[in-house]
């Protein structure tokens, strides 16, 4: 992480003039994408579309750039070349004020929560209210009610982050993405690590409040059973590409090769099980002769 | 061979520019960070139950080790004190050696290294953590600058808590040299606060000492909070920037403190 | 903790510590410094000062009035010209004698002032006409060695007399 660098000099309207999207149809625009760090390739030519109030899920083994993708739509990164358009503005030209702007109307759910530890589940989620309205106290506390109600935490208000197990710590992170009703939320392996009644809560959840918030989300994860039950849309990526897309009946009937390894959990496939060594004969019998 | 050694020297060379590249791009860094911490100040005080729960966490937190401290080494300074001067006639002079050797060096001094290494490791661990447990990039996602919320709080509430410690440190060190030297020893209790109060001014001694631990405070704060920004999320990261906060922290008061006693008290003897 | 609690405890803190500051500058310091109340400056020139320093003390009757301000060489005639800044409540007479003097073995050097009978004060800007150096040690020994070496080879009878300045002899 590092202090918010200088943008580039281009204004608030080129970021917009550089979306050629129509923002009605699409809420994120990725467009030939491609990332490094210093010299080592994240991803290249990533094109993806995610429309206003579906579901996206980002699918991929680990370390394939999953993450990586959703830092740049949050800005937290800026992309080598292409674009990113997030609501019609392109968000690597946005000034830090345009980006705080922007990001006020993100939620994002962090892999282990990423609650505040010091404060207590309630203050977690009135945070962001306070922060960015001047709305009453009493106002407040009905909203957290109403949010924590959402995810069915509405007893727990009082109690500390360190005393919830790690399915009520990602519903109260969850509770705290959707606080100030935002217009897309990001989700970053909201299903790891969970027991299964966890997992089925939180996939209900991301469906449920998606809907009744007209909200859009990208999901990005590896568990190929809880999303397939809920999202509209799935994109995998393989070493920084896309190497296959499509909704969850085409993806269940899919004969690629790599979304079949993926879906059928097998071993070895187009993402090979041995990682680079020289043969085998050779190293074992190296020194001998 | 030779091409060898050349390779060897040639890294070995890599090694030392690669070092001194690192070290100078790191103060480059630093410095940036100290004018965004001061840039982002007014939030700080904006928030002021938020500096003043850090100005609780720094200062009030470090007032036992502080006091206990300061209390051993007065009494410490009187008693080998009274037994040099005993040997010049001079011991009178008592109260004169423990409170200036107080209220211009030890105080300052010993004050900052106690609070680097308790407050400032402190500072340091839980930024550090905030940052592994991706809370601050929590917090940037949520469009709340992590600099004004997080760190500049914690840097004020040390500038503004050391020197208040330092003064604490000086005071109770004094009354400890007291109890050993007039009560224990049986100096007379006139001639140790009547030789003191001739013997230490307010300016250079008293307001210089205020100086040094108020500079103190902005180095150690300024590590503490960097270090912890800059740790690597990690348990190692973590632990790593702890030590180099408490170690850089030291060195840099002893450093300075060197450099701010020739400036302030060379006027004092040179005519 | 409770942010009432925490507002006590730094409230505390924040009142003890400023009191050890007040506590240091008045207690432990000699805040009532002259350097605020007003004062006039007499200047005084010496063959000698000694370990005199800046802002050492000037004193008369062992009370201190003042303090040593500058210190400079009179090139002209070699002497050691002090400036004082004096307490403007302390006046003192134009035959005012000035010497520097050592409180104890091993105190600290300070200008002693002991006022004469004439009628007109000094005032802001004058000299103080009689002085008296600082005693050397070293002068001081090498004359008691010369005394006795002379003093032993031409008989007691002989006046002492001396090629250097002894030390404590008047200037006018």
């Amino acid at each position: 992480m590092s202090i918010p660098a200088k943008p580039s000099s281009s204004r608030a309207a080129e970021a917009i003039a550089a979306c050629r999207v129509d923002p009605a149809a699409a809420a994120v625009e990725l467009t030939d994408v491609s990332f490094a760090y210093d010299v080592r390739p994240i991803l290249s030519g990533i094109t993806m579309t995610i429309p206003r109030g579906k579901i996206v899920a980002i699918m991929g083994a680990s370390g394939s750039g999953k993450t990586t993708i959703l830092r740049l739509i949050g800005g937290q990164l800026r992309p080598k070349s292409g674009g990113v358009c997030v609501g019609g503005l392109s968000v690597p030209d946005l000034e830090p004020e345009g980006l705080y702007a922007l990001r006020r109307k993100f939620g994002m759910l962090f892999q282990f929560g990423a609650l505040f530890t010091d404060m207590s589940v309630f203050e977690n989620i009135a945070f962001p209210m306070r922060e960015h309205t001047e709305l009453p106290e009493e106002l407040i506390r009905d909203l957290v009610l109403m949010k924590l109600h959402a995810v069915g935490l509405r007893g727990a208000a009082h109690l500390m982050p360190a005393e919830l197990s790690g399915g009520m710590a990602r519903r109260v992170a969850l509770a705290r993405a959707i606080a100030l009703d935002p217009m897309l939320v990001m989700y970053d392996e909201p299903f790891a690590g969970l027991d299964p009644i966890s997992l089925g809560v939180i996939g209900q959840l991301i469906r449920r409040l998606n809907d009744a918030l007209s909200i859009t989300s990208v999901v990005v994860t590896h568990d190929v059973y809880e999303s397939l039950k809920i999202v509209d849309y799935l994109y995998f990526v393989s070493e920084g590409r896309i190497v296959a897309a499509g909704t969850p009946e085409e993806v269940r009937a899919s004969r690629d090769p790599f979304v079949r390894q993926f879906i059928d959990g097998a071993a070895d496939g187009p993402v090979a099980f041995h990682y680079p060594a020289p043969a085998y004969r050779e190293e074992l019998f190296a020194d001998v002769g | 061979m030779s091409a060898e050694l050349t390779a060897g020297v040639a890294q070995w060379l890599r090694r030392i520019g690669g070092a001194v590249t690192g070290a100078a791009s790191k103060l480059g860094f630093a410095s940036r960070f100290l004018l965004a911490v001061l840039w982002h100040t007014p939030g700080a005080f904006r928030r002021m139950h938020l500096t003043l729960r850090e100005i609780y966490f720094s200062g009030v937190l470090s007032l036992v080790i502080i006091l206990m401290s300061g209390l051993f080494v007065g009494m410490v300074l009187s008693l080998q004190g009274y037994e040099t001067l005993k040997r010049y006639g001079a011991d009178e002079q008592l109260g004169i050696l423990v409170a200036l050797s107080l209220v211009r060096e030890l105080g300052p001094v010993m004050s900052g290294l106690l609070f680097a290494s308790r407050a400032g490791s402190a500072i340091t661990a839980e930024i550090g953590l905030m940052k592994t447990t991706e809370q601050l990039a929590a917090m940037e996602m949520m469009a709340v600058d992590p600099l004004a919320r997080v760190v500049a709080p914690r840097f004020w509430g040390g500038v503004i808590s050391m020197p208040l410690l330092a003064a604490l440190f000086s005071a109770f060190g004094i009354f400890g040299g007291y109890v050993v030297g007039v009560r224990l020893i049986g100096i007379d209790a006139g001639a140790f606060w009547g030789q003191m109060k001739a013997g230490v001014d307010v300016w250079p001694d008293v307001t210089n000492g205020i100086i040094k631990s108020f500079v103190f405070g902005i180095a150690v704060s300024l590590i503490a909070v960097f270090e912890g920004y800059d740790a690597k999320p990690t348990a190692e990261g973590v632990s790593s920037a702890t030590t180099r906060t408490v170690v850089m922290s030291s060195l840099m008061i002893l450093a300075l403190d060197f450099v701010m006693t020739v400036f302030m008290f060379r006027g004092a003897s040179v005519i | 903790m409770n942010r009432s609690a925490i507002d006590l405890w730094v409230g505390i803190f924040v009142a003890i510590g400023f009191g050890a500051i007040i506590f240091l500058a008045l207690k432990v310091g000699n805040l009532v410094t002259l350097d605020s109340t007003p004062g006039y400056h007499l200047d005084a020139s010496f063959d000698n000062i000694g370990g005199l320093k800046l802002r050492a003390p000037v004193k008369a009757a062992g009370v201190v009035v003042g303090r040593v301000e500058a210190v400079r060489l009179d090139t002209k005639v070699y002497d050691a010209v002090v400036t004082m800044r004096i307490d403007r409540q302390y006046e003192f007479t134009k035959d005012t004698i000035a010497s520097i003097n050592t409180s104890g073995l091993l105190g600290e050097v300070y200008i002693g002032l002991d006022a004469g009978g004439d009628s007109v004060m000094l005032k802001d800007g004058d000299r103080i006409k009689k002085t008296q150096s600082a005693v050397v040690i070293e002068k001081l020994i090498s004359q008691f060695l010369f005394d006795k070496a002379s003093g032993g080879a031409a008989g007691e009878a002989a006046p002492v007399k001396t090629v250097e300045k002894p030390a404590g002899e008047t200037k006018k």
